[in-house]
């Protein structure tokens, strides 16, 4: 469980980037963080595993304050996906830089190679396993980096971004891939912009802005609130969009799915008729 | 990285930062002459007061304060050396005296340690100034239009352009390999070498990545198109830089003539002891 | 009038054993605005760098087939030749800006052409003004948001006066309202400077309202070209994995149950209106 109360963060630099953040992820949560760039999203996120810690205020992880542990002790529970692949990727094969962290965690040799296989598996990476991460195209080295996070099996997962620059059939892998991760129990924070792939996945939602969290709570209640959306700057998926514009003829406004609309369109069709 | 911000540029305007660098840089490199020039404590408590209006004018006390914090260091390291070595090596003016354990050597000692530690503040100071008053850009275009290459000036303006965007680029490997388990401070010296090597890895990768990625840019607006480059900017001196330039002659002139003709007596002779 | 044109275009990285594009023949036309998309490894990026000559002057490899650019073939001509009708913005605002200042950035494409500097003054501050950047004239590069940094590569490119430009995945590292403002940009230069714009893009739903067109590239090859009502709607699209926009869906999902809207919807108000149309009806 992740606790966060009262949190303030400044920069060195003098940006206060977060302003009182209050927030509980249980255990097993999925969890999507949106607003815009700048918002303070990442910089929330980076508290669960300890890179920044509190100016003021508190984050626990599972009780424990995170100013009393290091970023690597945080780690063994919280996996963290960054953006770009190619911050972390410098090993001579795949199997060394999923091996990487099994090793900085000090695992036993038997289980590192248990681990690799599986995460090599996992992401469906098995070919590339003597390859250089470096040869890889931008999509398989996403999934390098992936499996390379997921090999010590951390109960939390945060993602930052997953989506950026990936293509239509990528993203609905990577979605299937999450929904399998929360469905395996394991925590999952999302930090996204992307409304169309929150829509789909339809998890618990928290919108800031301005180092604040305006509002929280499911994603069909969230994205379809009209003051809330124009706040945070954020654009609403194409169906809430539509059923938005749609309003004075008395149909219900909390859509976000396609099949959810084609169906209530349809009831209001019979009904006319 | 405290003693570099006191020659980062900053983005303030004064009447010192709109003076032609050329210009800004003769005068520092008369300062500088001038203080190898004299060797007497009077004559350089006299030289480190020269830059003093200069930096109030230019409103960037504290930067150029904590440049000269930064010089701490290295200027406690003269003093020392100087003192050590007078007292080991007299010179003609205590030999004159005789022995050196008289109270009288010791100072004249001391005044000349004080003498060199001082010459090697006036040098820090005036180039602080100069490097804070001046910016990159502009920088880049004195180079240019005292016909150095465009290639290295344009190398040079670039370099600095990305100084901040690589450590940036930096700050978020590490992070991304802290949040692996890597542990940069601990294990013996060979095995802190060691654990950079992955964050220097993709650090350099992406150097690499970037460079080509702006080549690319470069050559699609035109790079190479015309052998003699026009300027957005030129330098034109103005009456303050001709100002700047005679005072600078001027100072030189005096000191020359001061040097053949005038002995400027030591603090000790001016005590007469 | 035909502004790019390709004639079984073939190109294969050096040292690479497979050819990135295959028997690609397009013909783009004065005051188009193209979509091309398609699953990453396509082939998009490396067709986009022959319009310009970085194929094959800049990353050699083997070029075959016939193309040819605002008139100029492409083999003949060196890259900077090229870069006064065409204009290629990237995907990474930030490995694009190579000056301290926006408006020295601006500059950098007239500067490498020796334009004189009154006429340079009058050009940056032009360019400036249509991509609504002015007020970051003196602002350096890193003090800029992703969209702003973004804008002035496009500003860069635009002070050039191309008569065509194109854009890799501008928007990948932008949030949906950055994105906005980039295609809303564009779509000035395309309607109101009549700039042919090809804009290679995975996000269709946001670009498709201002394109007339969209092609489709998989393996290397031209699958679909057509308008976007075409392209949303064909069933070949879909499989080959393009990002089909969530209001074309909903009208596919509606047809198949009898519901028949008056024309394919591309965007949201356009759905909402033939929505409105059918439930005011009956």
């Amino acid at each position: 469980m992740i606790e966060v109360k009262n949190l303030h963060f400044t920069y060195s630099t003098g940006i206060e980037a977060l302003n009182g953040i209050n927030l509980t992820i249980d255990d097993g949560e999925f969890l999507a963080v949106m607003g815009q760039n700048g918002a303070g999203k990442t910089t929330l996120v980076k508290h669960f595993n300890g890179l920044l810690k509190p100016t003021t205020g508190e984050v626990l992880v599972d009780g424990i304050s995170t100013r009393e542990l290091s970023v690597a002790k945080l780690a063994r529970n919280v996996g963290f996906v960054f953006q770009n692949p190619d911050h972390q990727l410098f090993s001579e094969t795949v199997e060394d830089e999923i091996a990487f962290a099994l090793k900085n965690f000090g695992f036993e040799e038997n289980v590192i190679k248990k681990q690799v296989d599986w995460a090599l598996n996992l992401l469906d990476i098995v070919q590339y396993r003597k390859t250089s991460p470096f040869m890889l195209s931008g999509g398989e080295r996403k999934r390098v980096a992936l499996a390379s996070i997921l090999a010590w099996d951390p109960k939390v997962v945060i993602l930052d971004e997953p989506t950026i620059g990936q293509d239509h059939q990528q993203k609905e892998k990577l979605q299937q891939f999450i929904l399998q991760l929360n469905a395996q129990k394991k925590t999952v924070v999302v930090v996204t912009h992307d409304v169309e792939f929150v829509a789909e996945c339809n998890p618990r939602v928290l919108v800031m802005n301005e180092g604040k969290i305006l509002s929280e709570g499911l994603a069909e209640k969230i994205l379809t609130n009209k003051e809330l959306i124009e706040q945070a700057s954020i654009v609403p998926p194409q169906i809430t969009q539509i059923f938005l514009e749609l309003i004075d003829l008395g149909l219900p406004t909390d859509v976000i799915d396609v099949h959810e609309a084609t169906k209530i369109l349809l009831d209001r069709l019979r009904k006319n008729s | 990285m405290s003693v570099f911000e006191g020659f980062k540029f900053r983005t303030v305007t004064s009447i010192i930062h709109k003076l032609d660098p050329r210009i800004k840089f003769f005068f520092v490199t008369v300062l500088f002459v001038m203080a190898i020039l004299f060797n007497t404590l009077p004559a350089l408590i006299v030289l480190f007061f020269i830059p003093l209006p200069f930096v109030f004018l230019a409103k960037v006390n504290r930067q150029w304060l904590r440049s000269l914090r930064g010089a701490v260091f290295l200027a406690v390291f003269i003093f020392a050396t100087n003192f050590i070595i007078g007292y080991f090596y007299p010179t003609q003016s205590t030999e004159i005296v005789g022995s050196v354990d008289t109270l009288v050597e010791y100072i004249i000692i001391l005044e000349r340690s004080t003498a060199m530690t001082l010459r090697f503040v006036v040098l820090i100071a005036s180039f602080s100034i100069f490097f804070l008053t001046t910016s990159p850009d502009h920088l880049g275009l004195a180079l240019q239009q005292s016909h150095i290459p465009y290639e290295f000036c344009f190398a040079f303006t670039t370099a600095v352009r990305f100084v901040p965007v690589l450590a940036d680029e930096a700050q978020t490997i590490m992070d991304a390999q802290k949040a692996r388990g890597l542990e940069l401070e601990r294990g013996n010296f060979l095995k802190r070498v060691r654990n950079y090597i992955p964050i220097l890895i993709p650090l350099i990768v992406n150097a690499i990545r970037r460079s080509l990625e702006l080549a690319e840019a470069m050559e699609s607006r035109a790079w190479g198109a015309s052998e003699k480059r026009t300027n957005l900017y030129v330098l034109k001196l103005k009456r303050a830089d001709y100002i700047l330039a005679a005072v600078s002659v001027l100072m030189l002139t005096i000191a020359i003539f001061i040097w053949i003709y005038i002995p400027i007596p030591s603090l000790t002779q001016l005590l007469s002891l | 009038m035909s502004v790019i044109e390709t004639k079984e275009l073939m190109y294969t990285y050096p040292g690479a054993t497979n050819s990135s594009i295959q028997n690609v023949s397009i013909t783009i036309n004065k005051g188009d605005f193209v979509i091309l998309t398609g699953p990453s490894g396509c082939g998009k990026t490396t067709l986009c760098r022959c319009f310009n000559g970085l194929i094959p002057h800049f990353y050699n490899g083997t070029l075959e087939g016939e193309i040819v650019v605002a008139g100029l073939n492409v083999v003949d001509h060196k890259i900077y030749e090229f870069a006064r009708h065409v204009g290629l913005v990237f995907q990474n605002p930030e490995n694009q800006l190579f000056a301290l200042s926006v408006e020295k950035d601006v500059a950098f494409g007239l500067e490498n052409v020796a334009m004189p500097r009154d006429e340079m003054r009058k050009r940056v501050d032009w360019a400036l003004k249509i991509t609504g950047i002015s007020e970051l004239a003196e602002r350096a590069p890193d003090e800029l948001s992703g969209g702003q940094q973004q804008r002035v590569a496009i500003a860069s490119v635009l002070a050039m006066q191309p008569d065509i430009m194109i854009l890799d995945e501008p928007t990948s590292f932008l949030d949906p309202l950055g994105a906005q403002t980039i295609f809303e940009v564009i779509n000035e230069f395309n309607k109101k400077l009549g700039i042919t714009i090809i804009l290679v893009e995975h996000r269709l739903d946001l670009a498709a309202k201002y394109a007339n067109r969209v092609i489709v590239m998989d393996d290397g090859k031209i699958a679909l070209s057509g308008s976007p009502k075409e392209i949303f709607t064909s069933e070949e699209a879909r499989l080959i994995g393009v990002g089909i926009p969530k209001t074309t869906k909903l009208y596919q999902h509606l047809l198949q149950r009898g519901i028949k809207l008056r024309d394919v919807p591309v965007t949201p108000d356009q759905a909402a209106k033939f929505l409105r149309e059918v439930l005011m009806h009956d």
